[in-house]
């Protein structure tokens, strides 16, 4: 973990209420993909915990939903305004576990760490697909710079406005090779991906209502098979077999 | 240069500054940032007999100056404490230990309190009495004078080391609870823990926390802790530890003035996980502004002004 300042580059409106923020800075303690940052707004008391979508050597991509007041701020600074931002922070995904018939499983902002994530899996010659799903057409996006990176993409919307009409397990399940999942998404979606008989195993990043971010206050502990784990710091992301619904 | 250094019932701090309970764990996620070396001592998160979980999701909520919190004192329990945080404390720190114990008996508290006599580097034990008491109902010791009377005398007579009762704010007269406590021989007091409240979701129309209610901290709350401080240094005659909403160097003085011989930092290090580092490092600078050679010459001074 670091403690540092970043620059905000570039802010993209990318859906009705999801944004692309390019932010500047030291991000030599970001170790795999999956990992978060907190960031400190202020007049709000609580850093706002955002999943990296990407990063290189003194830059940050960042995807934010507009939830409420702080991610509202957020995704409102201008280019230039500088954020103390917590980097680094949790555990990431394992990219050593996974299996060659990986899938890459993103629901709505969930698809955020999934994009550095492909991104790295391909550099290692991995070569997962990946399943984004979405409530309807208007709300997709990132679809463009999946392809780019030239994983193979599947798409499902509820309303069949865009790919398949389904959720994301539909997705899944027309992989019948897939094995072994890295997921990220609203919980209904974790869990039902969690559930489809196919899976070996898999990995799945959690949201939570933290305190801290790293690993102090106990504020987003939750229940595992291997005893409470803090979601900021033992997770954000937990192996298949270790998860309690 | 200025003398930083304060005494907690004959226990000597090179300086007043504490992390809180709750806030900083048992130091490890600390350590990884800077040299816990530099603390006057860190209060360890709240230990009870047995492991407890804590309470359901979401534990937390935010508020304009502060945030509530509603863990439920999970921990590991004492004896894994003293088997698996206590030698790891002794790497990571050097200085006096506050022990943070909790019970749900009064037999809880003493024979929680008891096991820390072996550890050496305990110096002070912290009974935090803000916990239900299961043979009364679930009322909080810390809310009925005599029960708190009760814990107190209960580990003073099965502890040498000083033992502080940390007082809820949650009651009508503080003071009077404070009394009870400095009564029963309790060493000194540390106030004040969090303060109830809650939050409801607009959307949900549900309470924030699953608890329903979380302690209230952070910088909104200090005047009030600094109100309560003040009034309990006029009611008793022995140390007090003074927390609530404490975020910079300036706010552990006004809390000396107040009455606290020594301060603890709690939810600031939760937004800003340097912030005792920051504090202890600016205190020389606002002792010499404020014209004060040796900060313990601080405690209570507002009253003599």
């Amino acid at each position: 973990m670091k403690k540092s300042l970043f620059t905000i580059e570039r802010v993209r409106q990318l859906t009705g209420d999801i944004y692309e923020l390019t932010l500047s800075g030291d991000t030599s303690a970001v170790t795999a993909p999956g990992q978060f940052v907190n960031i400190e707004l202020p007049g709000k008391f609580l850093r706002r915990p955002i999943s990296i979508c990407d990063w290189g050597p003194d830059t940050l991509t960042l995807l934010v939903k507009v939830v409420g007041g702080g991610t509202d701020q957020l995704v409102r600074c201008a280019p230039g305004t500088q954020l103390d931002v917590l980097s680094g922070l949790g555990n990431g995904f394992d990219l050593s576990s996974a299996r060659a018939h990986a899938v890459l499983a993103g629901g709505g902002i969930g698809i955020a760490p999934l994009y550095g994530l492909a991104r790295r899996m391909l550099a290692l010659g991995q070569t997962p697909t990946v399943a984004l799903g979405f409530r309807t057409a208007r709300d997709a996006f990132y679809l463009d710079e999946f392809a780019a990176l030239g994983c193979r993409l599947l798409t499902a919307t509820e309303d069949g406005s865009l790919g398949s009409r389904g959720f994301v397990t539909d997705c899944i399940k027309a992989v019948p090779a897939c094995d072994y999942v890295l997921a990220c998404g609203p919980l209904p979606m974790l869990k039902a991906v969690h559930a489809l008989p196919q899976l070996q195993g898999g990995q799945f990043s959690f949201e939570a209502r933290m305190g801290c971010g790293f690993g102090a206050c106990m504020g987003c502990t939750v229940p595992t098979k291997d005893g409470y784990k803090r979601v900021c710091k033992d997770g954000p992301v937990l192996y298949k077999e270790e998860i309690v619904w | 240069m200025v003398n930083l250094s304060v005494s907690l019932a004959g226990v000597e701090l090179k300086n007043p500054i504490i992390p809180a309970s709750g806030t900083f764990g048992y130091g490890r996620e600390y350590a990884e940032l800077y040299d816990l070396n530099i603390l006057g001592s860190f209060s360890w998160k709240g230990t009870t007999g047995q492991a407890r979980l804590g309470n359901p999701q979401p534990r937390i909520a935010e508020m304009t100056g502060g945030m509530l919190n509603a863990v439920g004192l999970q921990n590991p329990g004492i004896d894994a404490v003293i088997a698996n945080e206590v030698p790891n404390i002794a790497k990571l720190f050097q200085g006096p230990v506050i022990a943070n114990v909790g019970g749900f008996s009064m037999g809880e508290y003493a024979e929680n309190c008891r096991k820390l006599n072996e550890i050496d580097q305990v110096a002070i034990l912290e009974v935090n009495i803000s916990c239900p008491n299961v043979h009364a109902g679930g009322k909080n010791f810390g809310c009925d004078p005599r029960a708190a009377a009760e814990v107190t005398k209960a580990v003073k007579a099965v502890t040498k080391k000083p033992v502080f009762m940390k007082l809820t704010p949650n009651v009508t007269d503080i003071a009077e609870i404070a009394r009870a406590c400095a009564d029963a021989g309790a060493d000194g007091l540390c106030l004040i823990n969090t303060l109830l409240g809650m939050r409801i979701d607009l959307k949900s129309r549900k309470p924030v926390i699953a608890n329903r209610t979380g302690g209230v901290s952070g910088p909104a709350v200090f005047p009030v802790a600094l109100r309560m401080v003040w009034d309990v240094y006029e009611a008793v005659d022995i140390p007090i530890i003074g927390c609530g909403g404490v975020s910079s160097a300036e706010d552990a003085a006004e809390m000396m003035l107040a009455g606290a011989s020594a301060v603890e930092v709690g939810a600031a290090n939760l937004k800003d996980p340097y912030a005792c580092k920051t504090i202890v490092e600016s205190l020389p600078a606002v002792c010499e502004r404020m014209g004060v050679e040796r900060i313990a010459d601080l405690t209570g001074a507002a009253h003599r002004s």
